[in-house]
């Protein structure tokens, strides 16, 4: 009980572990991490098996937007004369989805797709399932590259950027001042996107577009209200603002849509359609642009099922059958890209409901 | 023999042995050493973070803070780690952070005389947010791949850290069960003040409660950041309240001065079979989170009820003056009954 006893052994405990010697970050060999060595060979030909059970695992079961891409899995997967289901954790913490890959394991289910909430953190129970022969396949958040076979990625991010430049140029007639509203400050996504803007921006055809200003609504409605009214007030002669965010997009054109801005100034980015549908309709916003979530879960199903078929093997430069979608080519690290950002517009907004 | 059989734990014992013996004959992949071993490895944490909770329920306190010392001593080890600090070194360094967290609840809870519900809520906030600033919202991996198997790899179905929980049970039930301080923690719990008239040290046995609390939460951390090979700030975020509920479960009077080592372990032990019956079963967790719930209040409910009876059992053939309607007056050879 005593305090001395408790120094003596904590002491002592320093002692014992010191005396095993020292490992660092670094100077651990099985640290490094091992390459993708699938080795099973993939024949191109195999038919797909019938009665597939295949999981999708999101981050979070309310997560909106990953219940769209999971039906879209579970529907290709269907088309396949297989099983799909969702399943997952209702909070996003790196370890929920744990517990989950490890039930998955366990019922034996012929692939799993999941939605990485932490990339190491599920990575030793994702390897555990490769190892008993169940393929994985990552959509939206990757997993460590060694822990699944294939990442099914949303879009490039270089298409992603330099298309917005292409749909506001197009909308403003390729020349005049432009501004960006953002998320915040330090989002990996958008600072990614808005370097290839500004990539696209140094070719010659856009040399009448000048970028004049990057504001940032943190991704937070209000905020992202009253910076794209500050944008549109500080900057008479603005032509255009890309909001490669479907919060920032959205609280611009309802501002816009009231304002004396409206059908003037361009506005265009990356939204959903149901959030965008009336500012479509009411010429706030002429064209913007996102992925389609469906089709990118639909995707991820018709990989899982090439996987657990012996189709594809997650090597680069495989092809992949994916039923309404066409062809996709692997990529290096196992990436097979959707494509390009579906575009919307009045004309084929109405066909799309997320 | 009958209030045996009436007790909490051995109600518990039983709904254990139903639920693993229906996942082993109706569930499919159940009864197989690899998922005995994720069940096990599932709950290790909430089973180290309920024995270091339990004896200060035991003396009517609270420490809700113990899932964000899990979380801040994960993130020091992250950052320790990134520095290039070796793993032999940061362990040690990482429990006394533990035990330092634990001596900040104590001194505001002794020293000042605070309520340990407000301070602990205080510190499960403050401590999460520490974590967030030791490591902001990054994640460290690449542990050493010598300690990892330590918290994944198991001798059959038994993972290695199934053995720490059950060696630091045991202590536990030793200290709790068979020692003067153990039957002191009762004593404190059922009336502190009778407990400070009657010689016990109540300020320096709550100081240490909260000191071990403190290791053992580091302990934890360790055990979550290997087992996950994966330190974030947002480690174990929320896991005081799957603590909390074993703890009740288990039978441990939230007021203190009841429950036992074993109904915590067995409470444990039962809330991570059902959890993966349910999850093979693909029980939703919405139901997941109902039938928990149920479970808890049940858990409240029965012993309560049970007491009641019993007293007026006791009342009625005696026809006495009931001038002892209340519970018995407080002494600290109460707790000698229970072990």
């Amino acid at each position: 009980m005593s305090h001395t006893n408790r120094v003596l052994t904590a002491l002592l405990a320093v002692a014992l572990v010191a005396g095993c010697g020292s490992t660092t970050k670094g100077s651990d060999p099985g640290a490094a991490g091992g390459g993708t060595g699938t080795s099973r060979a993939a024949d191109p030909n195999a038919p797909i098996k019938q009665g597939l059970k295949i999981a999708f695992l999101p981050k979070e079961i309310d997560n909106p937007y990953e219940v769209i891409v999971d039906n879209g899995g579970i529907a290709a997967v269907k088309e396949l004369g297989g099983e799909g289901k969702e399943v997952g954790p209702s909070d996003a913490s790196a370890s929920s989805q744990v517990s989950y890959i490890n039930t998955l394991i366990q019922q034996r289910q012929d692939a799993i797709v999941i939605a990485a909430n932490d990339p190491n953190a599920v990575a030793p129970a994702l390897k555990d399932a490769m190892g008993k022969g169940i393929p994985v396949v990552t959509y939206d958040s990757d997993a460590a590259p060694d822990a699944r076979q294939v990442f099914v990625n949303q879009a490039d991010s270089e298409e992603i950027g330099r298309s917005q430049v292409r749909l506001i140029s197009q909308q403003i007639g390729g020349s005049g001042k432009i501004a960006i509203l953002s998320a915040t400050p330090n989002a990996t996504n958008q600072n990614t996107w808005i370097q290839f803007m500004k990539d696209e921006l140094t070719k010659p055809e856009y040399k009448g577009i000048e970028l004049v200003k990057i504001a940032y609504g943190d991704d937070d409605d209000q905020k992202s209200f009253q910076e794209a009214q500050a944008l549109l007030q500080s900057i008479p002669d603005l032509k255009g603002i890309i909001s490669p965010t479907t919060v920032g997009i959205s609280a611009a054109a309802r501002y816009m849509s009231t304002s004396p801005y409206k059908g003037k100034v361009k506005l265009t980015g990356l939204g959903t359609p149901n959030q965008m549908r009336q500012f479509v309709k009411d010429g706030t916003v002429t064209e913007f642009a996102l992925w389609d979530p469906a089709e990118l879960g639909y995707l991820a199903g018709y990989a899982a099922a090439a996987l657990a078929s012996g189709q594809i093997s997650g090597a680069e430069g495989e092809t992949l059958k994916a039923g309404k979608l066409g062809e996709r080519r692997i990529g290096k690290n196992g990436e097979i890209i959707l494509g390009p950002p579906t575009v919307f517009n009045a004309g084929n907004i109405d066909k799309y409901n997320f | 023999m009958r209030d045996r059989l009436l007790r909490w734990e051995t109600i518990l014992l039983v709904l254990c042995v139903l639920v693993l013996a229906y996942g082993a004959i109706s569930t499919d992949g159940f009864a197989e050493a690899d998922n005995i071993s994720f069940l096990l490895l599932d709950y290790s944490e909430v089973a180290l973070l309920a024995f270091a909770l339990l004896p200060i329920v035991l003396t009517g306190e609270i420490d809700l803070s113990v899932a964000s010392v899990l979380g801040f001593c994960s993130a020091l080890t992250g950052a320790l780690w990134n520095g290039g600090m070796p793993f032999e070194t940061i362990v040690p360094l990482v429990l006394v952070a533990g035990v330092v967290l634990g001596f900040i609840n104590a001194v505001l809870i002794v020293r000042f005389g605070l309520p340990s519900l407000a301070v602990t809520i205080g510190t499960l906030g403050l401590y999460r947010g520490l974590a967030y600033v030791v490591l902001g919202d990054g994640a460290v991996t690449g542990f050493p791949s010598t300690y990892r198997p330590l918290a994944t790899a198991s001798i059959g179905f038994l993972p290695y850290v199934t053995i720490l929980v059950i060696v630091i049970g045991i202590i536990a039930m030793v200290v709790v069960h068979y020692t003067p301080v153990g039957r002191a923690l009762y004593a404190i719990g059922l009336g502190e003040q009778t407990a400070r008239f009657s010689g016990i040290r109540v300020d320096r046995i709550k100081m240490s409660l909260y000191l071990v609390s403190g290791g053992l939460a580091a302990l934890a951390s360790l055990v979550f950041t290997l087992r996950y090979n994966s330190a974030r700030a947002d480690n174990g975020n929320g896991l005081e309240l799957a603590v909390v509920a074993a703890v009740l479960l288990g039978g441990v009077s939230i007021f203190g001065g009841r429950g036992t080592v074993f109904g915590v372990a067995t409470a444990v032990l039962l809330m991570a079979g059902l959890r993966n019956v349910l999850f093979l079963g693909d029980v939703s967790n919405e139901i997941q989170n109902v039938i928990t719930g149920l479970l808890l209040i049940v858990s409240v409910l029965v012993p309560a009820s049970v007491r009641l009876l019993a007293r007026r059992r006791r009342e009625r053939p005696a026809a006495e003056p009931t001038l002892d309607e209340e519970e018995p007056c407080p002494t600290p050879t109460v707790s000698s009954q229970r072990s």
